[in-house]
Order: structure tokens, then sequence, then C-alpha cells
């Protein structure tokens, strides 16, 4: 097709790990269907392309009445220790599953692919996270950078 | 299926989304204009989702079927 190409732009701005799969899944699915795609990574997105942290994110179940639970369970217990990290361990479990690629390799085809990934600045700043810490093919730019992307975009998402 | 004969054959079972759509893509990025790719999926938003991907890329589904929970797929590379 020789018009226009079509484009998204995802910001990611939660470190969790169910929330780091639905950017890196429509992004790299976009740009298989022939699309530009890019993710800005803010505040605790972040941590989806830190190489230190990207292959043990959590999620935690206390405030999360949605999720799945082997036995009923009232969600304030979610408050005892060690609760996220069962919630973790049963996350993994669904994910591995469904044969999902983990976040590292979710990123590694995202990469591959095309995606601009773009870690924001001032969250690196902030939380003294470096440019090498983030995985390798990571830009780091600010606000307007993305913007300049996005201002074109057909579709604009915030997670 | 037919008369056509795949060039490549892609094994997308026990797979979900977004894995076919991305091994697909992938697998007709390797192929000559011209040549067929079959690619079998166990996912059922596949049915959809790959006719979807066909729309975007402009690459042709010559047939779909569907058998015992595997859905095949033959893809003409535009």
């Amino acid at each position: 097709m020789s018009e226009k190409k079509k484009r998204i732009a995802i910001i990611a701005s939660k470190g969790t790990l169910d929330m780091a799969y639905p950017p890196l899944i429509l992004a790299s699915t976009a740009v298989a269907m022939d699309a530009e795609a890019a993710i800005f990574f803010t505040l605790y997105g972040v941590d989806i392309v830190n190489k230190k942290k990207n292959r043990s994110l959590k999620v935690a179940p206390i405030a999360n009445p949605a999720m799945p639970s082997p036995v009923p369970f009232p969600n304030i217990l979610g408050v005892l220790p060690g609760m996220t990290s069962l919630a973790t361990i049963m996350m993994n479990g669904m994910i591995k599953k469904i044969n999902w690629p983990s976040i590292p390799e979710l990123l590694n085809l995202c990469i591959e692919s095309g995606v601009r990934m773009i870690a924001c600045t001032p969250t690196l700043e902030m939380t003294g996270v470096k440019k090498e810490d983030l995985v390798e093919g990571v830009e780091v730019a600010g606000a307007a950078e993305f913007l300049d992307f996005a201002f074109d975009a057909d579709i604009s998402l915030f997670v | 299926m037919g008369d056509v004969k795949p060039d490549t054959t892609l094994d997308c079972k026990g797979m979900n989304c977004p894995m076919p759509i991305i091994k697909t893509k992938k697998a007709i990025g390797q192929l000559t204009p011209g040549q067929v790719l079959l690619v079998e999926v166990t996912d059922a938003g596949s049915k959809s989702d790959i006719p979807a991907l066909l729309r975007r890329t402009g690459d042709e589904l010559v047939e779909m079927k569907e058998s015992e929970g595997v859905f095949t797929f033959m893809i003409r590379k535009k």
C-alpha cells in the first residue's frame, strides 16, 4: 500500500505485570499490520524497559477485586505479607498456560519489528535510572518528542 | 486444500494473540511475491485476526478452513 501508514501512539504509565502487556501487544501487532507504532514509557511504565526490573514485574491483589482467585478471598487480605508474590506467581502461571511470551521477549519483538520505544527523561532523572539500565534500542526523550509522533497518530492510548 | 500447494508451512497451534499474527507476518516477509504460506492456528481469535492482518498488508487469503479446533489459512504473498 502506497498511502501514508497508519500510526498508533501509546503511553505506558504502569509498571505492573498485567499492565505491561497491553502496550507491547498492541504496538507489535500494529507494526505487523504495516502501521507505525511508538510507546512512551513514563513514571512506573519505565520499569517495563528497565533491564534490572522487567524480568520480575509484579501484580498486587489488594484493591484489585477482578483478580481471579482459586478460593473465595476477601480483598482486604491482600495486605498480608506475601500476597503480592502469590498473586504474581498465579499470574505468571496463567501467562505461561496461554503461551504468551515473557515481557523481555515481547520487548525484543517490539524493538526488532521497529516499534519506537521512548523512555521519559524526567522519570529517569526522578528515579535515578540510567540509560544503561534500559533495554538496548530504547530511546530517551521528553514529552515533545513523543507528541511530535503522536500528533499524526490515528490511535492514541494511555495505559 | 483445493489445488493450491503451500511453499511454506507455519505451525502456530497452542499460541495465543498476538503471536500467530506476528509469526504469520514474519513468515510472509520471507516469501517471494506469489508464494503461498499455510498457517495452522488454534487461537479462536485468529479466525478474524488473520483476515484483519491481511486486509492491512494486502496479501491474499486464498482459503480458510476449520477442522477439530484448528484453523488453517492459505495466504498468497502480494
